[in-house]
């Protein structure tokens, strides 16, 4: 562990003390809340002969003034059986307006490639018209800083048919070659899913299609490692929460 | 001597007698438990009484003492609160409010004197009990004659009986405000208003919603329950029996979780005699609108040798509840089509003063700011209101928007409500404003002051609250004994509150002065300002909360002190 993890172990370890307390005052009233949800979990089918498992979920604990959530994302290749990414988040988040709560923590991944350590703060809410927003940002512990925003919108064609538009966009301050990713815009992905809620909301199976695409120098890398630099999917898959 | 011996016993026996009729108590043993409750041939688990959900009525007479004894069969705290009844606070039976609540296995006493009469109900303070089933009836005969006349009578307890348990509803709302509402608009919706109402407007209106993050169907925010009628959903019927020609007294109880009722008996015209217990001077309507934890009692008088349904829709048309009133056992009437165009809030649900609509200030619009008395407000011309002028809102076709038609001279709804209820037969609908009391509970005398409570909320993190606090952050409400004190509310939320005072009653300002009705329960709709007076009679402690189980366990909740008084009286029952 080098200083910078243990800082931020050391931070979040504080964060989760203050965390626990509150729960523990605010318990005798019954007001801590939990919830688990898996936003995407599905198969997606590429038009070069890719199958992959993607799932991207989160869960939380906590009361209206604090949460602790985990968020979760990963990539498995099912033709090469190997995992592509695998990225988990832990925050802590709190509101900061009536529609955004503002959230900070550790980001830790661990794909097939090296191992990183990040630490994030970010934003994650309603915003105006609708759009589900959460942006953050990331300084890893090599001292490279990138940022993530995804935004998505539900499209009601009933109240049970539900079409979700949804797009991610990647920039990266510095290059991590090491991770392949460059400075400058990094890579988007755009989303189409239409879902039906089958049990509640708790089961919603969706089809849907996905577009990737890298850019600038992190696509240079992508062809250097001899990997795609765009892709589409036609995904299938379940949407939980529970 | 003999003489004197002789009237020292008869003394002695007429003061028993005395203090017999005094003491004379009314006892009724309670068992809380874990109960199966059938929803159409399916099996649910919830809580009840006496091994039933609703649980018994409870019959009682005015003057009488009751005595119940409640046993707590489940494996958590339980409480009963007798809704509505004026009582010692230790009695009350809110757990950490008025005593420690019923720990499992044990069995605590109530033991009160009954001082009023009319319909009342009772139900769990603990937890989500009351959602999940724990709810029943009270019945308490007058001393005195009533000032009308009926042949029979019907207790009628309406309940929103939902698939989850009152846990996982409130998981669920907090995970995401808007998991229960399956009324949103749809793009369907959205084409047909660029129809009917032109795209631009309908962008106008979108916009103006979407940039607050509102929707004007949150009317509901809990769907997807079952109705219920005594119990019995409309499948299963729930039959009361008449005579034809006679005067039956219904006496209605809102019993649900979350859930506004319309009221109406198709075919029949209902006299309200009485609203929260409290006799009311008789009202003549076609059909009125039951808020959560409200009572009114109504005379029918069935004239046909046929059957009649009960019909109670919910306030957003989500789910209703029916049964049947039939001369003889196994009729089943015909229940009317649920009606299911949903009403649709507007921007003066939203209390006007929000976004940027520029000259909405509510506390300048004349008639409308606190401390106004209301009795003086007789025929308030809504259009002469300073800074009202619609046409100038922005995006806001007013002549256009649903429900924009009923009449708007309710100052009970905000001025363009879309919640103004219609009448299914195009007849009377009963307003607060219709309540007179039969007999004033108190003499009037102005209040010595006001207190100002703002209904407040987060819809979307499913946050409520009162002048933004929530209850496990706010101070109590602290009164003084013997005085008289005014309560304003101005509701901020897109939401109707029904506000409910534990302990003393409620005087609700309608504008009749002496004649304003007492109540228990008083309903605020969205964008509105509405006061009651309370004579602060009782010491000790109080609750005072949205009914609305979800509201009050998000915070919509205070605790209310009463300081001084006899000291005896508050304390003198408790066991």
């Amino acid at each position: 562990m080098n200083s910078f993890t243990r800082t931020i172990t050391l931070a979040c370890a504080t964060a989760l003390a203050a965390l626990t307390s509150t729960t523990a005052s605010a318990q005798s009233k019954g007001l801590v809340y939990y919830g688990f949800q898996m936003e995407e979990l599905e198969y997606r089918a590429g038009d070069e002969g890719e199958k992959l498992l993607v799932w991207d979920g989160d869960a939380f604990i906590g009361t209206d003034e604090l949460k602790l959530r985990w968020l979760g994302s990963g990539e498995q290749d099912l033709g090469e059986g190997k995992l592509g990414k695998l990225e988990n988040r832990l925050v802590l988040q709190t509101p900061v307006s009536d529609f955004f709560d503002i959230k900070g923590g550790l980001r830790y991944d661990s794909p097939d490639g090296p191992n990183r350590v990040y630490g994030v703060v970010g934003l994650a809410g309603l915003a105006k018209q609708w759009f589900e927003i959460d942006a953050d940002l990331f300084v890893s512990e090599k001292g490279d800083a990138s940022a993530r925003l995804d935004a998505e919108y539900e499209v009601l064609l009933t109240n049970w048919l539900i079409l979700t538009p949804s797009a991610t966009f990647g920039i990266a301050a510095t290059d991590d070659r090491e991770a392949g990713v460059g400075a400058g815009l990094s890579d988007i992905e755009v989303g189409l899913r239409l879902s039906y809620d089958v049990v509640d909301r708790m089961i919603s199976p969706y089809v849907g299609i996905v577009y990737e695409r890298k850019f600038g120098k992190t696509a240079g890398f992508a062809r250097d490692e001899d990997e795609a630099v765009d892709s589409t999917f036609a995904v299938v898959g379940l949407r939980l929460q529970f | 001597m003999k003489f004197r011996s002789l009237y020292v016993v008869a003394a002695t026996l007429a003061l028993t007698a005395v203090s017999m009729q005094q003491s004379q108590a009314v006892e009724y043993d309670l068992t809380v438990d874990r109960v199966a409750i059938d929803i159409d041939g399916e099996t649910t688990y919830g809580i009840g009484y006496n091994g039933a959900s609703p649980g018994p009525v409870l019959r009682f007479r005015e003057g009488e003492d009751a005595v119940i004894r409640v046993t707590n069969n489940l494996d958590e705290t339980t409480s009963i609160h007798w809704h509505g009844l004026i009582l010692p606070y230790r009695m009350d039976g809110v757990p950490t409010i008025s005593f420690d609540g019923i720990a499992p296995g044990e069995t605590f006493t109530y033991r009160f004197p009954v001082r009023q009469n009319g319909t009342y109900w009772f139900h769990s303070h603990s937890g989500f009990q009351e959602p999940d089933g724990a709810y029943g009836s009270i019945v308490i005969e007058p001393e005195s004659r009533e000032p009308f006349r009926f042949d029979r009578e019907h207790v009628i307890i309406l309940k929103d009986k939902h698939p989850h348990s009152g846990d996982r509803i409130m998981r669920n709302l907090k995970m995401s405000a808007d998991y229960y509402n399956r009324k949103q608009q749809t793009l369907g919706d959205l084409f047909s208003d660029f129809r009917d109402k032109g795209i631009e407007a309908t962008v106008a209106d979108r916009k103006a919603w979407g940039d607050m993050r509102m929707v004007p169907t949150d009317i509901e925010d809990v769907q997807g329950f079952k109705g219920l009628i005594n119990g019995k959903t409309p499948a299963q019927n729930w039959t009361g029996l008449f005579n034809p020609g006679e005067r039956v007294r219904l006496r209605f109880i809102n019993a649900s979780a979350m859930t506004y009722f319309d009221v109406r008996i198709p075919g029949l015209e209902m006299l309200v005699v009485q609203a929260d217990g409290n006799n009311v001077q008789p009202v003549r309507v076609d059909e009125f609108r039951i808020a959560v934890a409200e009572t009114y009692d109504v005379i029918i008088q069935p004239k046909e040798d046929r059957a009649y349904a009960i019909m109670a829709e919910s306030m957003g048309r989500s789910g209703y509840a029916a049964a049947t009133l039939a001369p003889r056992d196994g009729m089943k009437a015909d229940t009317p089509a649920p009606r299911t165009k949903t009403p649709l809030l507007t921007m003066a649900d939203m209390g006007m003063d929000h976004g940027d609509m520029p000259g909405m200030d509510h506390s300048k619009m004349q008639g409308m700011n606190k401390g106004v008395d209301h009795s003086t407000m007789k025929g308030m011309d809504h259009s002469k209101m300073q800074k009202m002028d619609h046409s100038s809102m922005k995006g806001m076709d007013h002549s256009k928007m649903q429900g924009m038609s009923n009449k708007a001279d309710d100052p009970f709804y905000a001025t363009g409500s879309g919640l103004v209820p219609a009448a299914e037969n195009g007849g009377r609908f009963l307003s607060y404003a219709d309540l007179k009391a039969q007999k004033p509970r108190y003499k009037l005398r102005p209040a010595n002051r006001e207190i100002e409570l703002r209904l407040t909320g987060n819809m979307e993190r499913y946050v409520w609250s009162i002048n933004g606090v929530k209850y496990e952050d706010a101070d109590p409400i602290r009164l003084q004994y013997g005085e008289r004190v005014r309560i304003t509310f101005i509701n901020e939320t897109m939401m109707s509150h029904p506000m409910h005072l534990h302990g003393m009653w409620s005087i609700l300002d309608n504008g009749n002065g002496k004649w304003n009705p007492v109540k228990h329960t008083v309903n605020v709709n969205p964008g509105t300002t509405v006061s009651f007076e309370t004579e602060v009679d009782e010491p000790g402690q109080w609750a005072f909360h949205c009914h609305l189980s979800y509201h009050a366990a998000a915070g919509m909740f205070r605790k209310v002190i009463v300081e001084g008084g006899p000291k005896s009286a508050s304390t003198s029952t408790i066991n």
